[in-house]
C-alpha cells in the first residue's frame, strides 16, 4: 500500500519531525511505502502530485492547519494530532489501511473540484516560496509567482471593500460617498464626517458600510505590495512592502506604484540576506536589521525618487487635458478612456477623474458621463472574459471576476486591479482599448451626467441613458475580446506556469 | 556553526522535580554557554509553547522547545532525571529531558539539524543509549554520531 502523510506542529521544530520519523518507521515495519511532507521550520518539501495521485491513503498528523490540503482532496483520509502519530504510529498506519479499504473520503465526482483546488494550491505554494524552490525557475516565472502572491492576498480586500461600497450606494444612494467624505452631489453640499462617533448620525448605516469599504480599499495597494515582497524575501520583507505600499497610496502612485514598491522591497531584502554577517548579528538580522534597513530604503526611494516624478506627470497631464478641452470631443473621449483604464485609481486615472469633476463643477456634464462609463468597462469586461474563457484565468481570478460585475456596475474601477496586477502587460492594454471605445462613444452620443460617481445606480441622473448603457456594453465586449486575445497569445505560459511552480516545489 | 551540544549543556543528574524548575536549570546552562541572550524571554517562550500542549511524550521523554529571539544558535541542552519529572505524558513522568532552543527566523540549514535531532528521538536505541551514558562527553559523542553522523 502507498501512503502519503503531512506532519505539522505549532513550533515546527520537534514534533513535526518526530511524527514523520515515527510514521516512516511504522509504515516500513508494516510493509508499506510512505512519503511524508514535514511542514515545519526547516522548510516543507512538498510531496509530489504523482505520489498523491498514486496514494491509497492520506494521513494528516497535524496540530496546525495543513497547508494546501486541497491537493489531497478525494483521498481516503486519516486525520489526527501530531502526538498521536508519535505515540502510536503503528495504530495510525492500521487506520490508514482501514480507510483505504473502505475508501473513506474518496469520490470520483470530486475529481474536478480537486483539480481546481490543486490549481489554487499551486498558487498558494507560490505564496510560501522557499528560496531554493525559485532558484531553478526563470525570472519571468518567478516574477509572475511574486505578482500572483500579492494578488491572491489582495483579492479579498477588493471583494469585501468593493461590495460594501457598492451596497452602500445601493442602500443609501450615491450621495452616501459625499455624506461621508464631504463635497457636492446634485447641488447639495455635504460636510465630511470628521468625528467617527457621529458617522451613523450623519451618514446612516449606508455611510457606515461605505466607510468600512473605503478603509478596506485603502489597504489594497499596501497588501499587494506587502505580499509581493513577502513572496520574494519571506517574512522580513513584509514590512518594507507594506510600508512601501502605504507610501505609494500617499504619493498617489496607485497600484502600479504598489507593484514597484513591493518588487523593490523584495529585491532589497534578497540583497541584504546575501550579505555575510558576524555570527552575533545573525540572530537579529530577520527581526531588526533587515526590516529596518529595507523599510528605510524602500520608503526613501518611493518618497524621493518616485514621488516627485509622479507629481510632475500629474500636473503635466492636467495642463495637457485642459489644453485639449476645446478640441474634438471624440478624441477627448478616447484620451480620457485610455487614462481611466491605464492605472485604475493611480495617478493617470486620478487626473482624468479630476478633470471630469472640474468640468462637472463648471457645468460641463458631458465629460463626467464619459469618464464614469470608461471607468466601468474594465471590471465589467474582465468579468465577462472570465465567464467566456474560464481556462485563461486562475480560480482566484474567476472568483474576483464574480465580484467584478458588481464593482464595474458601480463604477468601482479597482475591481480590475487583481487582473491587471497579475498580468499587467497583457491586461492593461486591453482595458485601455475598451475604455477608449466607451469614452469615444459616450462623447459622440453626447450623454451628460449630473452625478460624479455611482455607476449604473445613477443612471437616472444621466441623459440619454440607453445610449450611455449601450456605450458601456460595447466597451465591455471590446475589453473582454481584447483580454482574451492578448491572454491567448501568451496562453501557453499561463497554463504551464502553475504546474511548473508546483514541480519546482517538489524538486 | 557552533556545536549542537557540548558537555556543559548536559546534566546527567537533574535535581529539579518540577517541569518549570527543570527547564530553568537547563536554560541557565544555555545562557552560561552564550547560546541564550535573555533567560526570561527564552523561558517565557518555552512556557508559551508548553501551554499550547505539554511536550511530554510516551516512553519517558520531555522535549520543551521554542523558537525565540533570545536564542543565538540552534542548541540542545540535555537533562536526565532519575526520579522522573511530570511532563504531561499519559504514561508517566519523563526521565530524559531535551530542551531544544531554536533561533527565531533561523535558516533552513539550522532548522534541518534540529529536524534530524527530533527524528532520532523516536528511536528506542538512541533513548536507551542516552539513559546509560556514563558522562556528559558520552552524551555529546552519541548525539553527534546519531544526529550529525560525525
Amino acid at each position: 500500500m502507498k501512503i502519503v502523510a503531512v506532519t505539522s506542529c505549532p513550533t515546527g521544530i520537534a514534533h513535526t519531525y518526530m511524527a514523520a520519523e515515527a510514521l516512516e518507521q511504522a509504515a516500513k515495519d508494516a510493509g508499506h511505502e510512505i512519503k511524508v511532507e514535514t511542514q515545519g521550520a526547516a522548510g516543507a518539501e512538498a510531496v509530489a502530485d504523482a505520489d498523491i495521485a498514486g496514494a491509497d491513503a492520506v494521513v494528516f498528523a497535524a496540530d496546525v492547519e495543513v497547508r494546501n490540503r486541497e491537493r489531497f482532496a478525494g483521498k481516503p483520509l486519516v486525520q489526527t494530532s501530531v502526538k498521536r502519530a508519535i505515540n502510536d504510529a503503528s495504530g495510525l498506519i492500521s487506520e490508514a489501511e482501514a480507510a483505504a479499504r473502505s475508501g473513506a473520503g474518496a469520490g470520483g465526482v470530486m475529481a474536478g473540484a480537486a483539480a481546481e483546488a490543486r490549481e489554487s494550491a499551486a498558487m498558494e505554494t507560490a505564496a510560501r516560496p522557499e528560496t531554493k524552490v525559485d532558484q531553478g525557475a526563470g525570472l519571468g516565472t518567478r516574477l509572475r509567482q511574486w505578482l500572483m502572491t500579492g494578488v491572491s492576498y489582495m483579492i479579498p480586500f477588493v471583494a469585501a471593500g468593493g461590495i460594501l461600497i457598492a451596497l452602500a450606494f445601493l442602500i443609501g444612494g450615491p450621495q452616501v460617498a459625499n455624506k461621508v467624505n464631504g463635497g457636492t452631489f446634485e447641488g447639495t453640499e455635504y460636510q465630511a464626517v470628521t468625528d467617527m462617533s457621529k458617522l451613523i448620525v450623519q451618514a446612516g448605516y449606508a455611510g457606515l458600510m461605505f466607510k468600512i469599504g473605503a478603509v478596506a480599499f485603502s489597504m489594497l495597494v499596501p497588501i499587494l505590495a506587502g505580499f509581493i515582497a513577502y513572496a520574494m524575501g519571506d517574512r522580513p520583507a513584509l514590512v518594507a512592502g507594506i510600508v512601501g505600499g502605504l507610501i505609494a497610496v500617499e504619493i498617489s502612485a496607485g497600484f502600479l506604484g504598489g507593484l514597484i514598491a513591493g518588487l523593490i522591497a523584495g529585491a532589497v531584502v534578497i540583497w541584504i540576506k546575501r550579505i555575510k554577517v558576524p555570527r552575533g548579528m545573525a540572530g537579529i538580522m530577520p527581526v531588526v536589521v533587515i526590516p529596518l534597513v529595507s523599510t528605510f530604503v524602500v520608503g526613501a526611494l518611493m518618497l524621493v525618487v518616485i514621488g516627485q516624478p509622479i507629481a510632475a506627470i500629474q500636473s503635466g497631464l492636467t495642463d495637457w487635458l485642459q489644453g485639449l478641452g476645446g478640441s474634438n470631443a471624440i478624441l477627448l473621449g478616447i484620451i480620457l478612456g485610455l487614462m481611466m483604464a491605464f492605472d485604475m485609481g493611480g495617478p493617470v486615472n486620478k487626473v482624468a477623474y479630476a478633470f471630469g469633476l472640474a468640468a462637472l463643477a463648471s457645468g460641463n456634464l458631458k465629460i463626467m458621463a464619459a469618464v464614469m462609463a470608461a471607468g466601468m468597462t474594465p471590471p465589467l469586461g474582465l468579468a465577462l472574459a472570465t465567464v467566456v474563457r474560464k481556462t485563461l484565468f486562475t480560480r482566484a481570478e474567476r472568483q474576483a471576476g464574480e465580484a467584478a460585475w458588481l464593482l464595474g456596475a458601480s463604477f468601482i474601477t479597482e475591481g480590475a486591479i487583481p487582473f491587471a496586477a497579475a498580468d499587467p502587460l497583457r491586461v492593461i492594454p486591453a482595458l485601455m482599448v475598451g475604455s477608449a471605445v466607451t469614452g469615444a462613444l459616450v462623447m459622440g452620443f453626447g450623454d451628460e451626467s449630473r452625478a460624479p460617481h455611482g455607476g449604473i445606480w445613477v443612471v437616472g441622473l444621466i441623459s440619454k441613458p440607453f445610449l450611455w448603457v449601450l456605450a458601456i456594453l460595447i466597451g465591455m465586449v471590446v475589453t473582454a475580446a481584447g483580454v482574451i486575445l492578448l491572454k491567448s497569445t501568451g496562453a501557453k505560459e499561463t497554463d504551464i506556469e502553475p504546474a511548473a511552480s508546483r514541480q519546482a516545489t517538489t524538486a | 556553526m557552533a556545536d549542537l551540544i557540548t558537555p556543559d549543556l548536559v546534566d546527567l543528574d537533574l535535581s529539579a522535580t518540577e517541569r518549570g524548575e527543570a527547564t530553568r536549570s537547563l536554560a541557565q546552562r544555555l545562557q552560561a554557554a552564550g547560546r541564550v541572550t535573555d533567560l526570561d524571554q527564552f523561558l517565557a517562550d518555552v512556557r508559551a509553547r508548553e501551554a499550547q500542549m505539554p511536550t511530554g511524550l510516551e516512553g519517558g521523554i520531555g522535549i520543551p522547545h521554542c523558537r525565540s529571539v533570545a536564542v543565538v544558535e540552534p542548541t540542545l541542552a540535555f537533562g536526565r532525571s532519575t526520579q522522573g519529572i511530570d511532563w504531561g505524558a499519559a504514561d508517566g513522568p519523563a526521565h530524559l529531558i531535551f530542551l531544544i532552543a531554536a533561533p527565531e527566523g533561523g535558516g533552513a540549514e539550522h532548522m534541518g539539524i534540529l529536524a534530524s535531532l527530533a527524528r532520532r528521538l523516536i528511536h528506542q536505541s538512541f533513548k536507551d543509549a542516552l539513559q546509560q551514558a556514563p558522562d556528559p562527553e558520552a552524551v555529546v559523542t552519541l548525539v553527534k554520531k546519531e544526529v550529525l553522523g560525525q
